[in-house]
């Protein structure tokens, strides 16, 4: 185990000290370390204590993700499941940095929202609304942002099939 | 327009206490009227649509409608081949190409774990910054008309033009560039680019002073920017803010120096950021002196790029360019700091594709502009054009 971290880089080993601390607040609400060394980060497994760790995660004082840098939806057809991928790091005290993934079911599935912690969690959450389709609990104004509101389906899905007409414009070209 | 009924007496409406504001008649009964703004007004710099709830001359709310640009970049990513994303990067920030294509390349080099030759180095930085004044120099001068100021936006397209016909002179195109590819360059510089580059930075050098003087020191202007719109510095960070906006707001935070990519480590230059002797830390007047500050830290960098840059004759720019560009599998987050904030780009690789399964862009426009519902509340709407001005917005990047 030391002999894996000593491989580790400085920024990813500071990952994981920020990492270990929230592990020891959560326990087995989150996942397993993966020290992927461009983007080192953790699974939420208990989508509904997202909040709890987003809050905890901005304002604890060896923590302090004050800056939520990229929210951004995925698509997992293998796995049946949409999610996000949060990007965090902190301006100011520290310099480390994490990122953080939650998953929901493809169908009908929710995530909490984090808006209330970070406000720009508020546009990259519509705009995966926008694109992927899945419903975040709690945000104060979820609704298309990129594309019309009166738009079907959500295009970055994998299986999107673009519908044919739109206001009698041919879509496919 | 349309009528949204009584706004009610007293209680909700916006009444300004100190005595440096307007104050709204206090007893007569005013309508709340829905005035939009936009898609096609030319202080929205393109196509971005605000619906105002007004109060008289007050904006009780603002709200953006975007995606009238929204071309799917995402979606074409999954599509194509790695370096055939680079001209769409290009289209996104119009105003600064080789920002925009040296964030995706450094992200994909990050994933690829490749080397860049010194000289590719040099030359990313020196464009780069280029395009960085070119676009300072839009923005400042757009910012300008919108104010009502005609002069200093002729002044700044005259000087924008000698870049661009550098740029054009090095990579074909006055604005789409497709000039820096993943792993190298399209093609090297041309035998005198050293000179010309330097005989630029002598001729904008005094240039720029001058439009400093002929508009940041303006009374009129500073009027019309002083004290309006403030932004503290946390919750412009809770916003997610970046670049000259974050930096307007008295936070020192600029990715090349705390994220730092490319040669940066190895040049001086400094980060400006409001002291709120000029200006109120935060304000319109802070963003604007943020870009017009940081164009002269361009120069200094693209002179110091020019010193240290090797040379090397026959230099080949494209000899380290992977034939085939399949990055292991894997997820990477890499940004750099375009003139607006923070590019990044979150890339996943599956290893076997040559098109990425997952390319997002995280726009830093889209980001600063999430914060306009807040800043426009109980501003007047000259205000609100001048709010909107200072964000520095390009609706390729927002809507992508």
């Amino acid at each position: 185990m030391e002999e894996a971290a000593n491989q580790m880089s400085p920024a990813v080993q500071q990952s994981k000290a920020a990492y270990d601390n929230i592990k020891e607040r959560f326990g087995d609400a989150i996942s397993e370390f993966d020290a992927n060394p461009t983007m080192p980060f953790f699974e939420v497994l208990d989508v509904s204590r997202w909040v709890d760790i987003a809050l905890y995660m901005r304002d604890n004082s060896l923590l302090q993700f004050n800056y939520l840098a990229c929210l951004s939806g995925v698509d997992y057809p293998e796995e049946q499941k949409l999610g996000i991928v949060c990007n965090f790091e902190c301006i100011g005290k520290y310099t480390h940095k994490i990122a953080v993934k939650v998953k929901c079911p493809r169908d009908g599935g929710s995530i909490p929202s984090v808006s209330c912690v970070w406000h720009t969690a508020n546009w990259h959450e519509r705009e995966a609304y926008d694109m992927y389709g899945m419903v975040f609990e709690g945000h104060p104004d979820l609704r298309r942002i990129l594309c019309p509101e009166d738009w079907t389906g959500f295009p970055l899905r994998k299986d999107y099939q673009v519908q044919e007409t739109y206001h009698g414009i041919k879509v496919p070209y | 327009m349309q009528e949204l009924g009584k706004a009610e007496t007293n209680s909700t409406r916006i009444i300004r206490q100190d005595d440096k504001r307007v104050i709204i008649e206090k007893d007569l009964d005013t309508e709340y009227m829905v005035l939009s703004m936009g898609p096609q007004h030319p202080s929205t710099h393109g196509v971005l649509r605000l619906e105002c709830i007004t109060d008289g001359e007050v904006v009780v709310e603002a709200e953006p409608y975007l995606g009238y640009l929204h071309r799917c970049f995402e979606k074409y990513c999954e599509k194509v081949d790695y370096p055939a994303i680079v001209p769409y990067t290009d289209r996104m920030d119009y105003l600064a190409g080789m920002n925009s294509e040296l964030a995706y390349c450094i992200t994909v080099e990050k994933l690829l774990d490749i080397e860049i030759p010194r000289r590719v180095e040099f030359i990313r930085v020196i464009v780069s910054e280029l395009n960085r004044i070119a676009s300072h120099l839009v923005a400042i001068g757009t910012y300008a008309i919108d104010l009502g100021a005609f002069t200093p936006f002729l002044f700044c397209f005259r000087d924008r033009e000698h870049i661009m016909s550098l740029l054009e002179w090095i990579s074909g195109a006055r604005m789409l560039y497709n000039y820096i590819w993943i792993g190298g360059l399209a093609y090297d510089v041309p035998a005198d680019f050293k000179t010309r580059v330097a005989e630029f930075v002598t001729y904008f050098r005094p240039k720029a002073k001058e439009l400093y003087q002929l508009l940041t020191e303006n009374e009129i202007f500073v009027k019309r920017t002083y004290d309006i719109g403030i932004m503290p510095a946390d919750v412009a960070i809770n916003y997610g803010w970046s670049g000259p906006m974050l930096r307007g707001s008295g936070v020192k935070w600029d990715l090349r120096r705390n994220d730092p990519y490319s040669v940066y480590p190895e040049l001086d230059f400094d980060v400006p950021v409001p002291d709120g002797k000029f200006s109120v830390v935060g304000d319109c007047l802070s963003r604007h002196l943020v870009r017009a500050l940081e164009m002269e830290e361009s120069l200094k960098i693209i002179e110091q790029c020019l010193d240290k840059m090797p040379e090397e004759p026959n230099f080949n720019s494209r000899a380290l360019i992977p034939k085939k560009i399949r990055p292991k599998a894997g997820e990477v987050y890499g940004r750099a700091e375009n003139p607006r904030g923070e590019l990044g780009y979150y890339i996943v690789s599956d290893g076997k594709s040559t098109s990425p399964l997952r390319c997002k862009a995280r726009s830093s426009c889209f980001v600063n502009l999430s914060a306009m519902k807040d800043l426009s509340k109980g501003q007047l709407i000259p205000d609100l054009v001048a709010i909107i001005g200072s964000i520095d917005i390009v609706l390729g990047e927002v809507d992508r």
